[in-house]
């Protein structure tokens, strides 16, 4: 089997070809190392590459396989992980300067479950700087290309990881969202990414941008893949206060249900507030053709109404930064990471050590971001924003369960347009705010979500996404619809969405 | 919702320790009132009796056994560290001179 065979594939499909003994773990692995040597330069995807440390994981995995003792499933199949996630001995810089060649003394929790089971981590992905971001523009250390148009953004914050699997870089990865981190850079890839119900996954190792709204979650090409790798980091962590201490959603039997293509007794509903102005007109004719789809297969269609939703955007943009600027006050240039002494002082103290490290670590969004948090908490204006925002976030709840009430799942597209053009947007916070319009209000609730191909946009021939919510802990049923979408739309096709991007094979930058 | 000027702006800064230049302060301070007056529609939102909500998960004291587990080395712990000291952070003086 050639390397590029072995790139194309999905990790279902590498872990029987695996088990099989069709091929090896070094193999894929060294495909995929080759890959990234061949298309990163153009695509930037990662941050850092282990190359050695892959192929080392990779040769302990065929060992376990010779001995007929997989540690999991997917032992073998190679893994890119957001560089929002500590990595034991693995540099992890939030796409920050404030963390740079920080070297974690420890794993995140869904790293070491993903140790465990055996993967191989292919290296750390581009992010928009702490998480902020729609575009990865906001990385301190270069943009992701979209793999579909080199001149154009691969989503936000995990662009880096979306780009890296829509790209055959790597066949899955992890991603985090906080307000559609993982959704919104699917859709504008042609992948699939889900952000599970909040608590659902652990977060100890996850270094915060809002502890109440991030989420862990797959970032794959197909919603079977994504289904595998939740399960494998899912679950209960006691080193998570946060973490549900419940068994995990049985996700991969719903997306094998879904698959199908049977939608009969399901109940989907259009949500009236994520649609209509501010959305793309090739991306709501997707939407709508996806929906005809759905129906077509049995589902049966209600419109919904969440009259809350069109302040989740405010609520969201005043809780977010007050917690990130809470979060972020621990990036002090004391204990660890970057310390800038300032000029022109004898003897700095401690604080004005602060003032200039944090001056010189943190690029323009985090500054924001952080002016706009201490702001919404500062005493006068603490009950007119932050606290009336909470109490916004319970109506934005209590919409998501009237509306639940009415249906199974809610849909809606996942961004209100395709990739912009880099730079479009850099410097016109509000613009690049509006891209989450659709996936924040899952973030504000808890629920879950899953994004899936819906096709190309008319105008500019580049991929639009499909979002399913359901209510928190009822995972399965994302993956059963989104799964039903993805075989349904694959047959109309003849293929995947994937199979359409322009080949970057040797393209140079 | 009122207006933020750059003397908030960088009252603000100062609160958070960041030091801005006077550019970044001329940048910034316009694209913080464009900001918050786009989140001003929450003032209007009727919600004076829902309860507030800080976390999505109906979580209350989540305890664990109070034993030891291990955890970091100092060395570790240390591994990071701008600078280090007799196995102990290195930080800055901490009082000013007139203390």
């Amino acid at each position: 089997m050639s390397g590029s065979d072995l790139t194309r594939r999905t990790a279902a499909e590498l872990a029987q070809a695996l088990a099989d003994g069709e091929t090896s773990s070094v193999e894929v692995t060294q495909a995929h190392l080759d890959r990234i040597a061949e298309v990163d330069g153009a695509v930037h995807a990662f941050l850092h590459v282990d190359t050695d440390g892959a192929l080392e994981q990779a040769r302990a995995a065929d060992a376990r396989r010779a001995a007929g003792s997989p540690a999991s499933a997917l032992d073998g199949v190679p893994i890119a992980v957001k560089d929002v996630l500590a990595t034991e001995g693995l540099p992890t810089t939030c796409g920050s300067r404030i963390l740079e060649g920080w070297l974690p003394p420890y794993d995140a929790t869904v790293v070491d479950r993903l140790r465990r089971a055996g993967l191989p981590i292919l290296g750390k992905t581009n992010m928009d700087e702490f998480a902020m971001g729609s575009s990865t523009e906001h990385s301190a250390y270069g943009t992701t290309h979209n793999p579909w148009d080199l001149d154009r953004i691969p989503g936000g914050s995990g662009g880096g990881s979306a780009a890296a699997v829509a790209a055959f870089e790597a066949p899955i990865a992890l991603g985090t969202d906080t307000g559609g981190s993982i959704r919104q850079p699917g859709a504008v890839t042609g992948t699939v990414g889900a952000k599970p119900t909040y608590g659902g996954v652990s977060r100890h190792g996850l270094i915060a941008l809002a502890n109440s709204l991030d989420q862990v979650g797959p970032v794959t090409r197909t919603v079977l893949d994504a289904a595998l790798l939740h399960e494998l980091v899912g679950g209960h962590d006691p080193l998570d206060s946060t973490s549900i201490d419940q068994p995990v959603p049985a996700v991969v039997a719903a997306a094998k249900e879904g698959a199908t293509g049977d939608m009969s007794g399901v109940r989907i509903g259009v949500v009236k507030e994520l649609s209509g102005e501010g959305y793309q007109s090739g991306v709501l004719a997707r939407f709508e053709e996806c929906v005809q789809v759905l129906v077509e297969a049995g589902a049966e269609v209600v419109e919904v109404s969440c009259p809350t939703f069109v302040h989740a955007l405010a609520t969201y943009y005043l809780i977010l930064p007050a917690e990130a600027s809470s979060n972020l006050a621990k990036f002090d240039g004391m204990r660890y990471g970057l310390r800038v002494y300032p000029e022109g002082i004898d003897l700095p103290s401690a604080e004005e050590t602060m003032r200039a490290t944090r001056d010189k670590g943190f690029g323009d969004e985090v500054k924001r971001r952080i002016i706009l948090g201490t702001y919404a908490l500062s005493s006068g204006y603490y009950d007119a924003y932050y606290g009336q925002a909470q109490k916004v976030r319970t109506l934005i709840s209590r919409d998501f369960e009237a509306a639940f009430a009415q249906a199974d799942v809610l849909v809606s597209p996942t961004a209100p347009t395709t990739a912009f053009k880099i730079g479009e947007k850099v410097d016109d916070p509000l613009a690049m705010y509006l891209n989450d319009l659709a996936t924040i209000p899952a973030n504000l609730a808890g629920v879950p979500g899953i994004s899936v191909p819906s096709g190309l946009a008319d105008e500019d021939g580049l991929p639009a996404g499909f979002q399913v919510l359901a209510p928190a802990m009822a995972d399965d049923r994302v993956y059963k619809v989104g799964a039903a979408l993805e075989a349904l739309l694959k047959d109309r096709w003849g293929g995947r969405l994937l199979d359409r991007a322009p080949e970057l094979n040797g393209a140079a930058r | 919702m009122p207006d933020i000027t750059r003397d908030e702006v960088a009252h603000l800064a100062d609160l958070a320790r960041i030091d801005l230049s006077d550019a970044e302060l001329d940048h910034l301070a316009p694209q913080l009132a464009v900001i918050l007056d786009s989140i001003a529609s929450i003032s209007e939102v009727a919600a004076g009796d829902v309860p507030p909500t800080s976390h999505p998960l109906p979580l209350t004291n989540v305890f664990r056994e109070d034993v030891v587990t291990p955890s970091l080395t100092a060395e570790q712990a240390l591994a990071g560290a701008p600078e280090v000291e007799e196995q102990r952070f290195s930080v800055p003086r901490i009082l000013g001179e007139e203390q």
